[in-house]
Parts: C-alpha cells; sequence; structure tokens
C-alpha cells in the first residue's frame, strides 16, 4: 500500500535544516551559514517504506512573527492546506531559543516531528539530553540526529513516514496564557480556518499580531467575537502583571521553554567556552578583527586574481584555442565544410565561448572562497565589523554580504539580499550591488589593461575595483539623501556556531556555480557569439559583406557610436561590444576579438587595440564598462527582486547616466592634461 | 535608566523591559530577549559599534541604539 504526503522542514537559520534537507533528499542545494539562505521554495521527494513524501525546503525563521519576507513565506505555507506535516529541525546547541519557533509549530496542530539536530556537537560539550522527557513535554516525537554525519536517519525517515502525530496537547503556558488561548480559540471555532490551528491563530491575536488581524477583518470576524477575545487578551495582560500584551505570549513560551529545557538538559557542571566563543575572542578582537578581516579579504582576491587564478585561466585559454579550435578547423577542412561555415563555428562561435571559459577557473575559486566564509559562520561576524562604516553611507553590515558577492556575479549577490528585512535597505543594497566591479568585466580590464598599460595593467585594474567602490558610496550617498531617506532598519543579527563546512556542500556549491556559468557561456554566449558573427559577416541585403564597416553590425555600431565620442571612444566596434556586453559582460571581449579579426588569439587583439585607443580612451572605456547597467541575468534578478520594471529600468539608467558621467569626466579632465 | 548599552564587556544584567516598537520590538522578542533574561555583555566591534551580547546560550549583535531600547534592572 503506498500512500503520499507532503511536508514542510522548519528551523532556525543556522539549524542545520539545508544539510539535512540535502542529506534526506539527496538535492543539490547550497548549504550556507548565513541568515536566510535557503529563499526559494525547494523541494525534493522520498520513498520510504512505500510511503512517498514530498519535503518542502521552507526558509529559516526565528518565528512566525509575520515581519521578514522569510516568515512571511514560512507563515503563508504552514497556515495552506498544502501540507500534511511539519519537520521541524532543532539545533540542540542552541535548544532555548530554537524551542520558540517549536512551540509556535506545535500550536499550528498539525501531525509533526521534532529532529533534534547537531547532537555530536552537544556530546562534545558534555550535554545530555534526555529526548524522551523532551518529547513527553512537547507532545510531539523527538528523534536526536547528525544531519551532517548522517546519524540516525533511518530513525528520522521511520518517523516522517509512519510515526508523525499531531501534538498530544497544547501546552499549559504560565501566567494563564495556555487558558486564555483556549478560550480565544474556542471563539474563533465558527470561522472558517483550520480547526487544529485555532490555538495558533488564536495567539496571534492575543498578542495583537496586525496581520493576523487584518486577516480577520476578511474572515468578517463578527464584533461581538472581536470584544470577546480583546477582553481575553486584557484579562491574560493583567493576570501576567505585565504592562505589555506582546511581552505576555514571548515570556509565557520562554518560561515555558525553561522548564522543558531543565527537565530533559543536563549541562556540565563547569562551563567550558565552546570552540566558537574561544576562536571570536581572536577573531572579533578589538584590534585584531580588523587585520585578520582584511587578510581574508586579501587572500581571497589573491588566490582568485592572482598567480594561481590566471594560471588557471591561462591554461584553459591554451586548451581552447591551441589544441581544441585547431583540431575542429582541421577535421572540417578534411570534410571539405565550406569556408564560412568553419568561419563561423571556429571564430564566431569557439572564438566568443573560449574566451569566456578561460575565465571560469577564476568564478569556482572565488565562490570556493565565498561558499566557505558562508559555511563556517564568518560572513555574519563580516557584518558585525563592517556595519558602522556600512551605515555611513545607508547601508547596513547586512549589505556587506552581498556587496562582496558582487565581485563575483551580480546575480547571486541580488539575491542575497533577500536576507534584509528592511525594504529600504535591501533595495539600496541591490541598486548598489552592480558597482561592485563583477567577475565577467574581469577579462574586459585584462584585455584593454593588457593591451595599452603594459606593465602598469594590474595597478589600472585595481584602479578600477577602487572606483567602483568609490562609485558606490557616492551613488549611496545620492540615493539616501534622495529615495531612500527613511534610514537604516535595525541590525540584529546572530553569530552562529563556527562549524566546519561540509566538503560536500563546497564542492556541490562550487560545482552549482560552475554549471551556472558553462550553461551561460554554452547557451547565451554561444548564440550571441553566432548571431554577432552572422551580423559581422552579412549586409543588411543578406549578402556575404566585404567589410566588417558594411555589415549589418556596422551599421548599426556606426548610428550609435557619435554617443560615446565625448567619452572618446566613437569606434563602431566599441559600441557594438558595449550592446552585446549588456547579454553578458565577458562578451565585450569576444565581439572585439570577433569584430577586429582576432577570432580568439589575444595576443593579436592586444595588438589591434593598442593602435584604435590612446591609454586615456582606453581607461575612460573600462570605467564605462565598470559601470553601466549590469548584465541581463543580473537585470532580469533586479527586477525580480525588487518587483517591477520601474525599479528595474530606474536602476539602469541610475547607473548608466552615472556611468556616462563618470567616463567623460576621466575623458575630458584627462584630455586637459594630457 | 540602566540599559543593554551601559553593560561592559563581561558584565550581565537582567532584563526589565523593552522600549523598542513594532518589527524591532517583536524581533527582540523572538530571539529570547524577555523579562528576567540574563543578558552579558561580550564584546563592542573594532569601529565601537555594534555589540554582541550572550544570552540563552547563543551569541547576538546588535547596535548601541538598538541596546539602549532594553532596559535592565537597576541592582545587580
Amino acid at each position: 500500500m503506498s500512500s503520499k504526503k507532503t511536508i514542510a522542514i522548519i528551523g532556525n537559520p543556522n539549524s542545520g535544516k539545508t544539510t539535512l534537507f540535502n542529506r534526506l533528499t539527496g538535492s543539490n542545494q547550497h548549504v550556507g551559514n548565513w541568515p536566510g539562505v535557503t529563499v526559494d521554495r525547494k523541494t525534493g521527494h522520498i520513498c520510504h517504506d512505500g510511503v512517498g513524501i514530498d519535503i518542502v525546503d521552507l526558509p529559516g525563521i526565528y518565528s512566525l512573527s509575520p515581519y521578514t519576507q522569510e516568515e512571511i513565506i514560512a507563515r503563508e505555507f504552514v497556515l495552506s492546506d498544502e501540507l500534511d506535516g511539519i519537520l521541524n529541525i532543532v539545533d540542540a546547541a542552541n535548544i532555548e531559543r530554537n524551542l520558540y519557533l517549536t512551540l509556535q509549530l506545535i500550536a499550528l496542530g498539525l501531525p509533526m516531528v521534532v529532529a533534534l539536530g547537531f547532537m555530536d556537537d552537544v556530546r562534545a560539550q558534555g550535554i545530555e539530553i534526555d529526548c524522551d522527557a523532551l518529547s513527553e513535554r512537547l507532545g510531539v516525537p523527538v528523534v536526536p540526529i547528525s544531519a551532517k554525519k548522517g546519524e540516525n536517519m533511518h530513525n528520522l525517515l521511520d518517523g516522517l513516514a509512519h510515526h508523525m502525530r499531531a501534538p498530544d496537547k497544547q501546552p499549559p503556558y504560565l501566567h494563564g496564557v495556555g487558558a486564555a488561548i483556549r478560550r480565544a480559540a474556542e471563539q474563533l471555532s465558527p470561522l472558517p480556518l483550520r480547526q487544529c490551528s485555532l490555538p495558533f491563530y488564536a495567539a496571534k491575536l492575543l498578542e495583537g499580531d496586525s496581520v493576523m488581524w487584518k486577516q480577520m477583518d476578511k474572515l468578517n470576524m463578527p464584533q461581538k467575537m472581536r470584544d470577546e477575545i480583546n477582553s481575553i487578551a486584557a484579562g491574560m495582560q493583567s493576570h501576567a502583571n505585565l504592562t505589555d500584551k506582546e511581552m505576555v505570549l514571548a515570556d509565557a513560551l520562554y518560561d515555558y521553554i525553561e522548564e522543558v529545557v531543565r527537565a530533559a538538559y543536563k549541562r556540565p557542571k563547569v562551563h567550558k567556552a565552546t570552540l566558537t566563543e574561544r576562536i571570536d575572542k581572536i577573531v572579533l578582537h578589538r584590534v585584531w578583527a580588523l587585520p585578520i578581516f582584511a587578510f581574508f579579504m586579501f587572500l581571497m582576491f589573491w588566490c582568485t586574481f592572482g598567480p594561481i587564478g590566471s594560471f588557471l585561466g591561462n591554461g584553459m585559454e591554451y586548451l581552447i584555442q591551441s589544441i581544441i579550435s585547431p583540431a575542429i578547423r582541421g577535421g572540417l577542412t578534411a570534410a571539405h565544410t565550406q569556408d564560412w561555415l568553419i568561419g563561423l563555428i571556429c571564430d564566431g562561435a569557439i572564438g566568443g565561448v573560449g574566451g569566456v571559459l578561460s575565465f571560469l577557473p577564476q568564478i569556482v575559486i572565488l565562490f570556493f572562497f565565498l561558499s566557505v566564509l558562508e559555511d563556517t559562520g564568518y560572513l555574519a561576524r563580516v557584518a558585525f565589523i563592517m556595519d558602522t562604516l556600512l551605515r555611513r553611507i545607508g547601508l547596513s553590515g547586512k549589505s556587506f554580504v552581498p556587496m562582496l558577492m558582487g565581485f563575483g556575479c551580480t546575480t547571486p549577490a541580488v539575491m542575497a539580499a533577500r536576507t534584509m528585512e528592511n525594504d529600504a535597505d535591501r533595495r539600496m543594497t541591490i541598486m548598489l550591488t552592480p558597482f561592485m566591479s563583477c567577475g565577467a568585466k574581469l577579462p574586459v580590464y585584462a584585455l584593454v589593461a593588457g593591451a595599452l598599460f603594459g606593465a602598469h595593467q594590474g595597478l589600472v585594474v585595481i584602479s578600477l575595483y577602487v572606483l567602483g567602490i568609490l562609485m558606490g558610496i557616492l551613488a549611496g550617498f545620492i540615493l539616501k539623501k534622495t529615495i531612500f531617506k527613511e534610514g537604516s532598519s535595525g541590525f540584529v543579527l546572530e553569530l552562529p556556531t563556527y562549524r566546519m563546512p561540509s566538503f560536500k556542500g563546497t564542492v556541490l556549491n562550487m560545482w552549482q556555480k560552475a554549471k551556472d556559468f558553462i550553461t551561460r557561456a554554452g547557451t547565451l554566449i554561444f548564440l550571441m557569439s553566432v548571431v554577432i558573427w552572422l551580423l559581422q559577416n552579412f549586409t543588411l541585403d543578406f549578402s556575404v559583406a566585404t567589410s566588417a564597416e558594411n555589415s549589418i553590425l556596422g551599421v548599426i555600431g556606426t548610428f550609435i557610436a557619435p554617443i560615446f565620442q565625448p567619452l572618446g571612444f566613437g569606434q563602431w566596434q566599441e559600441s557594438v561590444s558595449l550592446l552585446t556586453g549588456l547579454v553578458a559582460k565577458e562578451a565585450v571581449v569576444s565581439t572585439m576579438s570577433v569584430l577586429y579579426g582576432a577570432g580568439g588569439d589575444s595576443a593579436m587583439l592586444s595588438g589591434m587595440l593598442g593602435t584604435v585607443f590612446t591609454p586615456l580612451a582606453g581607461y575612460s572605456f573600462l570605467v564605462f564598462t565598470l559601470l553601466y547597467m549590469p548584465c541581463m541575468s543580473a537585470f532580469a534578478t533586479i527586477k525580480r527582486e525588487m518587483g517591477g520594471w520601474r525599479w528595474a529600468f530606474g536602476a539602469a539608467a541610475f547607473q548608466t547616466v552615472l556611468a556616462y558621467l563618470a567616463a567623460m569626466v576621466i575623458y575630458q579632465v584627462g584630455s586637459l592634461f594630457l | 535608566m540602566k540599559t543593554l548599552n551601559n553593560l561592559k564587556p563581561g558584565q550581565s544584567g537582567v532584563v526589565e523591559s523593552i522600549t523598542a516598537e513594532g518589527a524591532l520590538k517583536r524581533h527582540f522578542l523572538d530571539m529570547g530577549i524577555t523579562k528576567g533574561v540574563v543578558i552579558t555583555m561580550e564584546r563592542i566591534a573594532p569601529f565601537g559599534d555594534p555589540v554582541a551580547v550572550r544570552l540563552r546560550g547563543y551569541s547576538l549583535s546588535l547596535r548601541r541604539a538598538e541596546a539602549k531600547k532594553i532596559v535592565l534592572e537597576e541592582h545587580a
């Protein structure tokens, strides 16, 4: 006999939820330590003992309050009719705060299992947990596990398949809160709400949850019922002797948790400083914190863009340009393929895609570091260290992570901004992230700076990164004074326990990023390269172009080129390159390569650029490339995250105008001196 | 009025009340900052703000302006 059910996996951020989800479903999802890394809805399917289970991975939340995006997503889902049960993961090493969410979930009255995670950590600290006592007090099954080591997974699966049960009882909170919830729930019973979840609705109404009250308006709650619930709330408040009804419930929940913990949790008599406390003593030391932080950042960028990254990048380029491309050309020639087709394949497609692929090793290295920083829990410390500085430009310490990721790729960076509760902060971060020079722009810098600045090219590239940051700060000030006047939100952030990143999780993350990149190179950029090759080799009446300039592309480029005259680069090739750069920034290189007839030969392209650009014009071109609107993929992400085309086009226009002005100032002022 | 912001690293206090409103207050409560809980000041960030505190067995960082909204009991 087989059946099928849908279970939501819910837990605090950093509770090991994503690791457990991966362990259960074998899904290739990224595991992170930055609060709120799972913002998408992910589903995995498992089959155990003939029971099919769909597991929905909900975002990590501290509470079923309606404030952050994650909380809203989670709350709406657990109140919907989609799910049959809840798997609640609790970090055993941080049990008090984790059980706060558990008690709210119990109020939903749905079948439930509690997985007590990080049991190995807890045992190492000498803490004993009586799971039976815990299970008895909570009224739901409790399974101790270690998701990382796969400990007790079979029992957990058994629990999910066969032993899930609705809570035996609602906890008897102190201060008469339990009785108040019961009475309010009885009042609510005539409303069309899921009956087993009435205690949850009741509790939220009693604590004055405005979103829940609005929902009651929609259900046309009768005035009599409203008065009745308000009077129950007033009674509960006076009974608890607190002046604040919101506090009464949180107090009662935590009081009950303390009681549960006293009964089930045995700490060693002497408190030994945990590893996390000892690491933080050094890493967050008032004097050493900054040098250590600077060292990690330096290490990350040195490995990515320094000798290791460029060695691997050059190896990749050699492989494509000197081995694969000639082999294919040879094969095609031997098969008597027509010349134009060989050109299309070798110069157009392989030339374009190959130039971009040589950049793959650096992307992978960068994401390796970001993934490790994130999974260890250090990124939250980075926010702690940097908050004061970022606040000056109207951001918060939480913006640092998206900003840092912006140096890798704008698309995931914009998505990472979802962890910020305050909407103004989030929008501001999204608008400023593109100023952090993304990895795809690096090949453009390397090419142009290498061609024009010789030995000083490293300095030129660094100056571009710094300029990007400075423009970001300037843009921050502008936005703070105009659109986002309301000021920065709070900064209440957990500093999670340090954890060793799992090898599997890190590799999975790198592989995902590499796959994304290869897919993009293989589809979008492949297509672009082919289209551009065709546009370049055919004229408007679809005959073979005799020279690049009377090709279709040449005509478009010549038409828009005058716009860039004040910036110092008025040739049609540059205009076309910048246009294709909108599809993907690295395409600027491949387009130039094709347009200047270099066919992926970087030495030849370099020589060509030396003749068309003055160093100043080249620098102006790089500044424009650095600052103008992000690529389509980032643009589409910004549109999604900002919730509308108006915001996305606004952000793009803002960035492009700033880019134009900056490049023009640099070129015009520079011309006066050079 | 003594607030969390007055504590020096290593000092502890007992929460008396919260003067924050709306989402911030909710967030404080959700993170376990309730009446009677013991909070220890752990450390101050390199630039003097925010601060890191320890309560209920975990570490939390918050800005000084926010710490001022957590009132502690006078004695102790």
